[in-house]
């Protein structure tokens, strides 16, 4: 009868829980023919996850189950089920689940003499050979303690069942009500178990966490930590989150910002994909607007994107953004931008993670938005906060998405140090601050780093219009950085100067020329007047060797007159006249 | 449906002989046992004797073996064995163990008043 339940390899056998992350941190799911306790506080979900144990077995795992239930009716557990999507009758008509509830009404018991709980054997045994079961579930044993005196007979009773369920090769499912100091009310059940499975459900700051911790595993090694969990539409989520180590891969490629002057601030072609973004800034400065310009770039890539909003509704972001031109409703048409919307203070930070973690693994994105990261320092501790962005940035790594984040700063002082905090984790750091010059405030954007980017060291102005967003280069002078209007005023001041030096340039060149003119009209003049002169002498020259000649010509006809002694004529006239003389 | 066991032919076998004046209601009785171990046979052997003693005549004692009837524990919400339930009278009473305590036996009866 006996099936025992140990491997060829010798190790413990485990059969899937089907709850998903429960079987990560078990290493392969509860211990195979043996009981396993749930414990914890009222409401912690105990009785939720061993029923979902019991449907996945019967639904996933071909193995049909028994549920013996101490506390609720088969109405009952129907009702809890079918919100979890679960058509119980079908399961029991279809002999995958039997359901036995097993009233212990005090007055109208009356204990006398010796017994035992052989009933319970032969009701569980029926049960067990309808459906021909392979899991058990027992909600809640510690019902007969409060139904039945006799504790001595109970509790040499429970062990034995225990036993005699291992020996049917029963994987079983117990659940108990944490007592005062121990983690079940008779102190018995976690003895007699292989496995203990503890849930909290914890209340810090007015928010409240469920919590998962696998006490003891006989013969296994498991996860021991805490670890969040979820109960929503689809049951029990455990988030084995803790365990990721530093090994992603680094990717080369290259996504925009969805600001082309931005894009060319970070090296000229924006974010790596998988990294991290993380834009600072005082109240105002533009932060949504950055985010939300991400987003769309991500969505007309084609690349489905999933923003995080934990400070405005969807409609209002959307209604926003299509004030300065904008428009994110065409992509949430698509479906490649998704919305989730929720409160920081609606769950603790863990759940948070959680819940993220939840969505993007349904939704698949390649970019996410989270807006902003400030306000989970309401939900948790600085170092609880900086824990879960290191979790959730490497989860987003080992999947190659890349992220967005925005986080509100308010003091200086203060600012640094929640900055540094969270900043280790960031790849690259976009800061925007206000520059208040002259009676107003403009914004001023910088990345303060940059991992693997030859990233611009510059403040640019910051601007936002109803056209979109637009970096503009600062003036930067002897009189400092100077944007807005006082940007406009010293523009528009050098502008002046600037036409008062060209009237300048063009007087003088007018006097040039004006000089020019008179110069050239002087060397005209004189040329003028040099021609005249020449043409004067010319002409007194002319005449004076005229009258040489006819002096000559006469001086020589008186010669002859006085008949001197002949001296022939030259033709020059020259020597005689010369030697005469 | 109920197979008739060893134990039960010897309840129906039994007559009654004794008479007690004040209480004449009939009494339903049913005894619920898993095979013949000897906590059965003494819960078995103490209801006997207590219902000759205290309802002569007036009782029908059924005795059921869950180990051939199994699905019969469900429905009458059989845990502990043995366990004896009264039908009859109403209301509804159960009394689980071997009847050892005659006292207790008659008080959870309505046979004798507490005190």
């Amino acid at each position: 009868m006996a099936k025992r339940s140990v491997p060829k390899d010798g190790r413990l056998a485990k059969v899937p829980s089907g709850i998903s992350g429960l079987d990560e941190i078990t290493g392969g799911g509860l211990p195979k023919g043996r009981p396993t306790l749930i414990c914890g506080g009222p409401g912690c979900g105990k009785s939720l996850m061993g029923i979902e144990f019991l449907l996945r077995g019967a639904l996933d795992h071909d193995e049909p189950g028994v549920l013996m239930t101490f506390e609720e009716t088969r109405d009952d557990i129907r009702k809890n089920v079918a919100s979890l999507g679960f058509d119980l009758d079908q399961l029991i008509r279809r002999k995958k689940i039997a359901i036995d509830h097993v009233k212990i009404d005090r007055q109208e018991i009356d204990e006398n003499g010796e017994y035992n709980l052989e009933g319970l054997f032969i009701r569980l045994s029926y049960a067990i050979r309808q459906i021909g079961a392979k899991r058990v579930m027992l909600d809640t044993i510690e019902s007969l303690f409060s139904g039945l005196s006799n504790q001595g007979i109970l509790r040499s009773e429970v062990r034995r069942l225990f036993y005699w369920l291992k020996e049917q090769g029963m994987t079983t499912v117990i659940t108990g009500e944490r007592g005062d100091g121990t983690l079940t009310r008779q102190g018995l059940e976690e003895y007699v178990s292989d496995c203990v499975i503890l849930l909290d459900h914890r209340i810090y700051n007015q928010i409240s966490t469920r919590r998962l911790r696998v006490v003891k595993y006989r013969g296994s090694t498991h996860g021991t930590n805490e670890y969040p969990f979820l109960i929503d539409e689809h049951g029990i989520s455990v988030l084995p989150i803790t365990s990721i180590a530093l090994n992603h891969k680094a990717s080369a490629e290259r996504v925009s910002s969805g600001i082309a002057r931005l894009d060319v601030m970070l090296g000229g072609k924006g974010f790596y994909r998988g990294s991290s973004v993380l834009v600072t800034g005082t109240a105002g400065t533009g932060k949504s607007s950055i985010a939300a310009h991400f987003a769309a770039a991500a969505c007309n890539r084609g690349e489905r994107c999933l923003y995080f909003a934990f400070e405005e509704s969807q409609s209002q972001i959307v209604r926003n953004m299509a004030s300065i031109g904008l428009d994110l409703s065409g992509h949430i048409k698509s479906g490649w931008l998704h919305f989730f919307t929720a409160r920081p203070s609606l769950h603790g930070l863990e759940m948070h993670l959680a819940v993220m973690h939840k969505r993007i693994e349904q939704f698949k994105p390649r970019a996410i938005v989270v807006d902003p990261i400030s306000n989970f320092a309401s939900a948790g501790e600085e170092r609880d906060v900086h824990t879960m962005l290191i979790r959730l940035v490497d989860f987003l790594k080992t999947h190659q998405i890349t992220v967005l984040f925005t986080n509100l700063t308010s003091g200086s002082a203060a600012r640094e140090r929640t900055d540094m905090g969270i900043s280790s984790v960031m790849d690259t750091w976009i800061l925007l601050r206000d520059i208040e010059i002259g009676g107003e405030r403009n914004r001023g954007i910088y990345v303060l780093k940059s991992r693997g980017t030859a990233h611009s060291n510059q403040i640019r102005e910051f601007v936002i219009s109803q056209r979109g967003i637009d970096l503009l280069n600062v003036y930067v002078g002897p009189e400092g950085v100077l944007t807005g209007s006082a940007r406009l005023a010293q523009e528009a001041r050098e502008g002046e100067e600037r036409s008062r030096r060209e009237e300048e340039t063009a007087r003088k060149e007018a006097q040039l020329d004006e000089k020019r003119r008179a110069l050239q009209a002087e060397i005209r003049a004189q040329k003028a007047r040099f021609a005249a002169d020449e043409a004067t002498i010319m002409r007194e020259i002319g005449v004076e060797q005229t009258r040489e000649k006819t002096l000559h010509k006469l001086r020589g006809e008186l010669g002859r007159s006085r008949q001197a002694d002949t001296a022939a004529p030259t033709a020059n006239g020259n020597s005689p006249r010369r030697s005469k003389l | 449906m109920t197979s008739k066991t060893t134990l039960q032919r010897r309840a129906e076998s039994t007559t009654a002989d004794k008479h007690d004046g004040a209480d004449t209601r009939a009494y339903s009785l049913r005894l619920y046992v898993a095979g013949q171990t000897p906590k059965s046979i003494a819960a078995f052997a103490n209801l006997k004797r207590l219902c000759e003693e205290y309802m002569p005549g007036r009782y029908k004692l059924e005795v059921i073996d869950l180990l051939e009837n199994p699905q019969l524990a469900a429905g009458d919400q059989i845990f502990a064995l043995p366990t004896l339930v009264r039908k009859l009278p109403a209301p509804l009473k159960r009394i689980i163990g071997n009847l050892s305590d005659t006292q207790k036996f008659l008080v959870g009866m309505d046979l004798k008043s507490e005190g």
